[in-house]
């Protein structure tokens, strides 16, 4: 039986080539290309979850404006497995997105970019750009009442780039609103456009890994100098060098196993992102915000100046993924430890930083009003009737509550008032409310006058309490 | 040495001949290859822009009667696309905001907000558009009153015919200025 499955196996192997397509598989790497060195593997594998559950759920998806939120409801709660693929689907996403984040800060601090691999960084930083469109792509793909407003939100910032905007806009609409035709081609461009534009370049990039070899781990003191490095290189792998499979590949199928393992564990026990409302433009009470790992973006047009703000939308992204592209241009050789490169270690750290900072911010969203405000009690307002009353319930009608804090209760776009008793006089609460300035409204027009009075009072007796020593204190005084 | 020639057993045929007819050949297959591209390429691409160029339909649609709207109210009214796709199903519907200033007068606004095209809400109570995403707000006539947005929100053409309020379009307004 074993010589029969000999010679089928040397038969085919013959005929096919199998032992030639997996030869690269075998080629020499530096032998300390260990843990640090996995990245690049698990954001493949991660692509390779995508890829899988993708063709899985597009058994079921139909890409109909009309049918899709359905046939996404069918997936989750009545097809077999349907939620738990959703979920796979969903943390394959975030994974890819971590993983090749980890992997290009792996290569930018240790230097890999440098000759002789600056176009193996570039093909990774367009991959980087894939894969956040794949994942903006996607979460339009949930055809809820989120995706079909991300939908005009992702129109009205292609609509702001000079002279093709409003064309970007109506390809993106497929129209001049949300309508049939918007789901399909985000359908087509997620599933068949981008895909097979990343795989084409998911090969050039492992074909350059091959041609260049995986990158050493770097030296202090020991620079990249273009007309030496080949050799070195060679040398180093004669000396030192290993097969990848399997002395090296063990490591990249431990941390595959583990990441694969987490997507599922996390698609099992909590599950893919609830549906939202089905995609009903007409219905108005919708608070669109992007997936996690375009949150932070999200925030970043909240908080940058308004003024510049179309300049920065439309630069920003460009000019980073032109720096991205160009850096292994501009600095090719010369040291490669982080050590030796502190501004390295700073690009890296402030991106964490902001990006992680942003992100936070993103999350509490404080610059959006709180439409889900309750009226204050009676305990909070500190009065049951009078004008201090009465300010306090015209403090939530007048949507007041929706942009400010009292107690904890409302919004965190404006100051909190907590204590503005203390701080304003009574002729600067009235100022403020009438005129308005900062980032706040003028109610001159909209509030009668015994309604400012009441909102005054009521603001007015917004101070810290008194405590018995300090009412003690005052006594003596 | 002539540097096309890549395979010795070539080398024996290589007269000015050959390489004029291979040369040929070479710009004979190229070209072929570009007719089919374009062939294949050229209503392809027409098909998938064909969006930016299908105009918006000009078309005056009711919100309603003019008596069914109260003076100094902003409301909601629900239309339809007027020619949507077979399937576009509720994504064929939209919601303006429309404000009676008088007798006679209606403004009809964009939902969109002019930041960025998230919903803006109506806030009865402060007489203000209000925009979930990223905190837009608006007076009653649409003017900026905090917030990013760069313009006021955006008003469609309203006309009163035969005691009926009408709006002409319901698009997706663009804010094209940086």
């Amino acid at each position: 039986m074993k010589r029969l499955f000999t010679a089928v196996w040397l038969w085919l192997d013959d005929r096919i080539g199998i032992s030639v397509l997996l030869k690269p598989m075998k080629h020499i790497a530096p032998q300390d290309a260990k843990w640090w060195y996995v990245f690049g593997t698990a954001t493949m594998i991660s692509f390779i979850v995508q890829v899988v559950t993708g063709v899985a759920l597009a058994f079921s998806f139909i890409p109909s404006s009309s049918q899709a939120y359905e046939t996404l409801v069918f997936i989750t709660n009545n097809a077999p497995f349907g939620r738990f693929l959703r979920g796979l689907h969903y943390y394959g996403a975030s994974a890819m997105v971590l993983m090749i984040g980890a992997h290009m800060a792996q290569t930018f601090l240790f230097g890999s970019y440098k000759f002789p691999r600056e176009m193996t960084w570039s093909t990774g930083v367009l991959l980087l750009g894939f894969t956040l469109a794949m994942g903006f792509t996607g979460q339009l793909l949930r055809w809820d009442q989120t995706a079909a407003w991300s939908v005009v939100v992702a129109a009205e910032q292609a609509g702001r780039v000079p002279l093709i905007g409003d064309w970007l806009a109506r390809f993106i609409l497929g129209g001049t609103t949300i309508g049939g035709a918007t789901l399909s081609r985000f359908f087509a461009i997620h599933v068949f456009v981008i895909p097979g534009i990343m795989f084409a370049f998911i090969g050039l990039h492992v074909w350059l890994v091959l041609r260049h070899g995986i990158s050493e781990p770097p030296t202090a003191g020991k620079p990249v100098n273009p007309e030496t490095y080949r050799k070195e290189y060679e040398e180093l792998l004669e000396k030192s060098g290993r097969p990848f499979w399997p002395d090296l590949a063990w490591r990249d199928f431990v941390v595959g196993t583990g990441l694969i393992m987490a997507i599922a564990l996390l698609a099992f026990f909590i599950g893919p992102p609830a549906l939202d409302k089905p995609p009903d433009p007409s219905v108005l009470n919708a608070d669109p915000r992007p997936d996690w790992y375009l949150l932070w973006y999200f925030a970043l047009l909240a908080l940058i100046p308004a003024k510049i703000e179309g300049y920065l939308m439309i630069l920003m992204p460009a000019l980073i993924g032109i720096m991205l592209l160009i850096i292994p241009v501009l600095n090719n050789r010369g040291e490669r430890a982080a050590s030796r490169r502190p501004w390295a270690i700073a690009v890296v750290s402030l991106s964490v930083i902001m990006i992680g900072s942003l992100w936070i911010a993103g999350q509490q969203s404080p610059w959006s009003p709180n439409f889900q405000a309750l009226p204050l009690t009676e305990k909070v307002i500190g009065a049951t009737s009078g004008p201090v009353f009465q300010g306090g319930r015209l403090f939530h009608d007048k949507a007041c509550l929706s942009c400010h804090l009292i107690q904890g209760h409302g919004g965190r776009r404006g100051p909190d008032l907590t204590y503005v008793g203390d701080k304003l006089t009574r002729d600067n609460i009235i100022i403020r409310i009438v005129n308005g300035g900062g980032n706040m409204p003028a109610f001159g027009t909209s509030l009668k006058p015994q309604e400012i009075d009441a909102l005054v009072a009521f603001l007015q007796s917004r101070k810290r309490p008194i405590r018995p020593q300090d009412r003690s204190a005052m006594a003596q005084n | 040495m002539n540097e096309n020639v890549t395979d010795h057993s070539l080398a024996r045929v290589e007269t000015p001949e050959v390489l004029s007819r291979r040369r040929f050949l070479e710009k004979l297959s190229i070209a072929l290859g570009g007719l089919c591209a374009a062939v294949v390429g050229v209503p392809l691409i027409g098909f998938v822009v064909a969006p930016l160029f299908r105009k918006a339909p000009e078309q005056w649609m009711s919100l309603g009667k003019v008596s069914d709207f109260q003076i100094g109210k902003t409301v909601t009214v629900n239309v339809l696309d007027p020619s949507p796709l077979p399937w576009a199903g509720i994504t064929a519907k939209n919601a303006v905001w429309l404000r009676r200033e008088s007798d006679t007068s209606f403004i009809a606004f964009s939902a969109n907000c002019t930041h960025l095209g998230c919903p803006v809400r109506w806030m009865e109570g402060a007489e203000l558009f209000m925009c979930p995403c990223h905190g837009g707000v608006y007076y009653k006539d649409g003017n900026v009153a905090a917030g990013p947005p760069p313009r006021p929100l955006f008003r469609y053409d309203v006309r009163i015919e035969n005691g009926e309020v009408k709006i002409n379009s319901v698009v997706v307004p663009i804010s094209t200025t940086l």
